[in-house]
């Protein structure tokens, strides 16, 4: 995120606007976009329970972000540590042409452009947890999660006197706040839960490969609103920089994903190259403002490879990081926030320069500072909130549900109809109560 | 009469319909079967992770035939199944008691 630097700044500019509008809708499509690309990945018994847990994320997140996630992230700040405005409870003392303080926008457009990265965020860390989470207890991690993880580290990174942001911590549109964070916190909650049934054991094979590359080409879409979009309409041409860098980063880290993996297992494939756009994404959206574009295919290529190999560590590790979050989103987040601190060219968003452009390893130890940070506090506190859901309500369902299914235990549905004549019949009344979980199969 | 099950490469269907038909056969049956033979299975390889996929798709057709036609019958499957590669499949026949013709009720061989 920008520090306030800028031009005709405190005047709506109706150009600023309509771009951070768009932006917006972009960075929303991304959530979606995330539920194909995991929901293809599972197997087809769970396939809408993995894309429920994505949308879910658009409705809680959303109202708890009006509620009191704004003022939080984005309230005047206390002790480095949190924000709290009263005008932003309800975004009701907001006036709608009140302008985003430094920028040319209104505070309700940046609030809700601010709100699509609180709702992605957490929809992130499902991927982690496929097949064996009750609903109404994600449903309340998230609830808890956004409280007392995201909207505390957005403030951190982002928010004015949060303490990463005043380190000079870079950060451009979330390697750290959304990435790492989210990264962290799959591997806390999957410590606390456990492994899938059958991990290791039974194949869990992607049941729809389209699907995972239609959601990642809608996540690289929506991207360039989360990334171009995150100096907020400036036009001084560092959010083109940004957009540039977020392309090219992507396709050399399509390109290293595939070269590795051809060299490693023979074949280039279909997953791979969409595990290697979002580890590109993933890693240029703290840097993509700093660096060249040469730079960028750097990181791409470093992050491509870095990921493609850190994916089979849960195998040997013995952990179920079910569709790689950890191994796409951590590490491409660190990947991407601490090589800030190599090719920061000093020409971007700032006149910090990396080791590589002359600016010595001050950079680099403050990007190291903010990855630690984050990721040991997102860690932690998302191990505690799953084991005190675990021990409450509990986290998974029964292993009998989960084997047989998640999508018909906890959605009365089934993904698709492979069934033939006459294995169902129409009930065309309202199905009784008692009834209403179970699903003609 | 016998009933001849041919179990093949689905790719082979339409030349085995064909081939039938010109042989002079009125009617078959085709289901969409799984399964292996010394070919076994393949493997899949997501995210570095290989996935040994065990069963592979095949054809399944049959046909009831007369005793008399039954081992050409035969060979017109398999020559036209054959691909000379490993996982072309098999094709038997048991003998069948009755046949009746749903609509005429008519029996045996009456009925093909």
């Amino acid at each position: 995120m920008a520090p306030a630097i800028t031009f005709a700044a405190d005047e709506i500019s109706s150009a600023d606007t309509g771009f951070m509008l768009i932006c917006s809708a972009l960075v929303m499509l991304m959530t979606p976009g995330l539920a194909f690309f995991y929901g293809g990945m599972v197997r087809v018994k769970s396939a809408l329970n993995m894309l429920m847990m994505s949308f879910i994320s658009l409705g809680i997140v959303t109202v708890l972000w009006v509620l009191y996630g704004f003022s939080l992230a984005f309230g005047t700040d206390t002790g480095s540590l949190i924000g709290w405005d009263s005008d932003y409870v309800g975004l009701s003392g907001i006036d709608k042409a009140e302008v985003w303080s430094g920028y040319t926008i209104p505070t309700l457009v940046f609030a809700v452009f601010q709100l699509m990265f609180a709702v992605l965020t957490p929809a992130l860390i499902s991927g982690a947890l496929a097949d064996r989470v009750k609903f109404a207890a994600w449903s309340l991690f998230v609830v808890l999660w956004v409280s007392v993880v995201y909207f505390p580290v957005a403030h951190w990174v982002w928010g004015t006197g949060g303490w990463a942001f005043e380190l000079g911590v870079i950060d451009f549109a979330g390697g750290t706040a959304v990435h790492i964070n989210a990264g962290a916190a799959a591997l806390g909650v999957i410590l606390v839960i456990g492994k899938r049934a059958g991990f290791k054991k039974d194949p869990m094979r992607p049941h729809s490969m389209p699907l995972v590359m239609l959601g990642a080409g809608l996540l690289w879409f929506g991207w360039f609103g989360f990334n171009a979009g995150s100096w907020l309409g400036n036009s001084d041409g560092v959010g083109a920089l940004m957009f540039v860098n977020t392309q090219v980063a992507t396709g050399a880290a399509v390109l290293a994903w595939l070269v590795y993996e051809k060299v490693r297992h023979g074949a280039c494939t279909t997953l791979g190259a969409a595990s290697g756009a979002v580890a590109g994404l993933v890693a240029i959206t703290p840097a993509g403002g700093a660096v060249s574009p040469i730079g960028a295919i750097a990181i791409g290529v470093i992050a491509g490879v870095l990921c493609a190999m850190a994916v089979g560590l849960k195998y040997k590790l013995n952990y179920d990081d079910s569709l790689d979050v950890v191994g796409v989103h951590l590490v491409g987040g660190i990947v991407g926030s601490l090589l800030i601190g190599l090719f920061a060219t000093g020409k971007g968003q700032s006149e910090v320069a990396g080791l590589f452009y002359g600016g010595g390893l001050d950079q680099l130890w403050k990007q190291a500072a903010g990855v630690f940070g984050v990721l040991a506090y997102s860690l932690v506190a998302s191990a505690v909130l799953a084991l005190l859901i675990h021990k409450t309500i509990g986290m998974r369902v029964d292993e009998e549900q989960e084997i047989s299914g998640i999508d018909q235990a906890e959605h009365a549905e089934t993904a698709y109809d492979f069934s033939g004549v006459g294995s169902s019949s129409a009930k065309p009344t309202v199905p009784a109560r008692a009834e209403s979980n179970k699903v003609d199969a | 009469m016998k009933l001849i099950t041919a179990v093949v490469k689905p790719h082979k269907l339409d030349e085995i319909k064909e081939a039938l038909q010109a042989f002079g056969v009125h009617g078959l049956t085709v289901t969409e079967a799984s399964g292996y033979g010394r070919q076994r299975g393949h493997t899949e390889v997501y995210r570095g992770a290989e996935y040994t996929v065990d069963l592979v798709p095949k054809i399944r057709i049959e046909v009831l035939v007369d005793d008399a036609d039954a081992d050409q019958l035969i060979e017109v499957v398999v020559s036209a199944a054959r691909t000379g590669k490993i996982g072309d499949g098999k094709v038997w026949a048991v003998p069948v008691e009755t046949a009746v013709r749903v609509r005429t009720g008519e029996r045996g061989p009456d009925a093909l």
